[in-house]
């Protein structure tokens, strides 16, 4: 087994634009529930939504990096007001089901064949990263250290991805401090009590799902921009490990969904390179490697389903505020 | 149920003679006008299926005072609460609130209009701090906006001016050691106080208390007593549910007796006792089933002992020594 390479691409995930997309949908969803408490099962049909529009205005509409961006914006701010106009004056289980629905909804849409020319179907998209990596202001070539070494454009991409998982991260600070996260967290506690003292429960919840979409649909484009744009990337899956990562990180933490992103990629790195490796030298000669990729995930179940007997509030959580479990 | 709209629809008049009072426009009686109301509900109904909640024909709330709600258990004072306040829709009905017409109205803008309540059950913010759910009842925040949110500058200030409004609240409710703890943390007393500390950082026109001392030990009881007299000193009105018949006598200027829906009697505090009415609404819910000896007495026994007091004309040592004793 070549453990420099198993750890290798483990660091590698560290700071792969994959894990800046899925820590920054995170912290979409971190402002749904972990700070809101609003219960969106859909955070993939955000990601799904910011591809899609990005890479829809430059392939069929030949626009240029920052209309694609906008575009990624719109129909994201879009969705959620769908979404949310007719949920949020409900119960919160509302919500839960509406998300987990149009998320479906929204990956059947993009796969129909009637759509091939716009969407590519099945296929998806590709190639419409070109004017992301034309302002790559990094001198060609391949520098770096250690593990970390790679071509001038895969720096580019890792450098915005986590440069936008910084600013949001700061964004969620700036606001979680203020008034403002305060009426969103009262929210969360008990949406009766914040009316009776004059708010606009519905505007503010309103508010922070357009918000934590907005950053699910920057992290769809993220995840996109090394890669092409497949369906079948979107499904409830997708959803579940954003969930994952939250929890994982500790839900209304600053740097949950960031730490959690990490180890959970890092995590299915080593698991992968590990089983992988056995399978090489004949020590693991039952499974195949593809029953391998499969086993990472219910390694990651498994892990989930420990780390919420043993430490339920997260890696960042505090204990304290969790010991009043609501 | 005829015989109760029956009994209530000439309330005192049968035994004493009309009763008048400052307060009242006319004779006192179940939804006589006030002098200065400062709510008037008409018609407000609500039904639960086939069980009629509230049926108010007219009622009306003085200003400036302090008034009690008071009625057996099920008598549909929540209820009325939180059609009042826009928590629930009525069947049918208008409301009106310092002249201006809150039927249909959201919650929060009823809230914002300086009519506030708090809720029977607590709720309090559990993974906020004391200090924060005290802060989250300030009004017109300029922080509260998602823009100005972002620069602390712009909110720094009016922050620092709350937080001192709330701390004076707190130190009078005897939370301001607890202020940095989490609201969760509090005893289910200690969170009945912290709502109404909240409720009155609103600077509420109208505050509804709906059973704010319920669980509140006696001897802070009776300085929360003088706190809702300050209230009304400071200008404010004061409309509260409370089933301990001292608390009622002792600080309320005027008190509305429900029962089974109605407003069933009125009058002042140490007249509206001696009513039949209100004899016949806390005995009459109940008195031939089982429940009315477990839920019927205290109110009925202070009832009757309110009325014996009267008659033994010694009232005020009696409910000195009635409150001792409770401590
Ligand atoms: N959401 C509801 N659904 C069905 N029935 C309800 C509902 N809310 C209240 N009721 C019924 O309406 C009646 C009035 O209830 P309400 O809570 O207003 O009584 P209350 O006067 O506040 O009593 P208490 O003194 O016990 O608090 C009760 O019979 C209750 O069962
Ligand atoms: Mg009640």
């Amino acid at each position: 087994m070549d453990w420099g390479n198993i750890l290798g691409n483990a660091a590698g995930e560290l700071i792969s634009p994959t894990t800046a997309a899925y820590a920054l949908a995170a912290i979409g969803l971190n402002i749904h529930f972990g700070y809101t408490g609003l219960l969106n099962f859909g955070q993939a049909a955000f990601m799904l939504i910011g591809a899609y529009a990005f890479a829809i205005s430059v392939l069929t509409f030949g626009a240029p990096l920052w209309v694609a961006v906008l575009a990624a914006f719109a129909a994201s701010i879009l969705f959620a007001f769908v979404l949310g106009i007719p949920t949020l004056r409900l119960r919160a289980d509302y919500l839960a089901i509406v998300t987990i629905a149009s998320a479906e909804i929204m990956r059947f849409v993009v796969t129909t064949t009637s759509l091939t020319n716009v969407t590519g179907a099945a296929n998806g998209l590709s190639n419409f990263s070109g004017g992301f990596y034309d302002i790559n202001p990094l001198p060609e070539g391949r520098y770096g250290f250690g593990p970390f070494v790679y071509s001038a454009d895969q720096w580019w991409v890792r450098l915005v991805g986590w440069g936008i998982v910084l600013l949001a991260t700061l964004l969620v600070f700036l606001l979680m401090r203020s008034p403002w996260g305060r009426v969103v967290k009262a929210v969360r506690e008990d949406e009766d009590a914040v009316r009776a003292l004059g708010k606009n429960v519905y505007s503010y919840k309103m508010q922070a799902l357009v918000l934590g979409g907005v950053f699910g649909s920057l992290a769809g484009v993220i995840f996109i921009l090394p890669r092409a744009v497949q369906p079948a990337n979107y499904g409830t899956a997708l959803t579940f490990f954003i969930w994952t990562i939250m929890l994982l990180g500790g839900a209304a933490t600053l740097f949950g969904p960031i730490i959690g992103a990490m180890i959970f990629w890092v995590v299915l790195s080593l698991t992968q390179g590990i089983l992988y490796g056995l399978i090489d030298v004949g020590i693991l000669s039952f499974i195949s490697t593809s029953q391998a990729g499969q086993i990472r995930f219910i390694l990651v179940g498994l892990a989930l389903m420990l780390l919420v007997i043993f430490r339920p509030q997260g890696i960042f959580g505090n204990k304290k505020e969790l010991s009043f479990s609501v | 149920m005829s015989d109760h709209s029956s009994s209530a629809a000439t309330p005192a008049g049968t035994a004493t003679s009309v009763l008048e009072h400052p307060l009242v426009d006319g004779p006192v009686g179940p939804g006589c006008r006030k002098t200065d109301p400062i709510v008037i509900a008409d018609g407000v109904t609500r039904q639960f299926g086939g069980l009629t909640a509230v049926d108010v024909e007219h009622v009306e709330i003085p200003r400036g005072q302090i008034t009690a709600l008071i009625g057996p258990n099920g008598a549909g004072k929540t209820t009325l609460f939180n059609l009042l306040t826009g928590f629930d829709k009525p069947n049918t009905g208008t409301w009106q609130f310092d002249g201006k017409s809150l039927a249909g109205v959201s919650a929060y803008k009823v809230s914002r209009s300086g009519m506030v309540r708090t809720f029977q059950l607590t709720k309090s913010l559990g993974r906020l701090t004391v200090l924060q759910n005290m802060l989250l009842g300030a009004q017109k925040q300029k922080g509260e906006n998602l823009f100005r949110a972002l620069f602390r500058a712009l909110w720094k200030g009016e922050e620092a001016d709350i937080t001192t409004k709330a701390e004076e609240l707190l130190a009078r409710f005897k939370l301001d050691e607890k202020s940095e703890d989490y609201a969760a943390s509090l005893s289910g007393g200690q969170r009945k106080l912290l709502e109404m500390a909240r409720a009155l950082m609103t600077n509420p026109r109208l505050v509804m208390l709906d059973e704010p001392m319920a669980g509140v030990n006696p001897a802070l009881t009776q300085s929360l007593l003088g706190h809702i007299k300050d209230l009304k000193s400071e200008g404010m009105s004061v409309l509260f549910v409370e089933h301990d018949m001292h608390m009622v006598r002792h600080i309320s200027d005027w008190v509305i007796v429900m029962a089974e829906g109605k407003i069933v009697a009125e009058g002042p505090p140490e007249k509206v006792m001696e009513d039949p009415a209100v004899i016949d609404a806390y005995l009459g819910a109940h008195h031939d089933t089982d429940l009315g000896d477990i839920d019927g007495p205290n109110p009925v026994e202070e009832a009757e002992k309110a009325a014996a007091a009267r008659h033994a004309d010694e009232h005020d040592d009696h409910e000195q020594k009635h409150g001792k004793d409770e401590a």
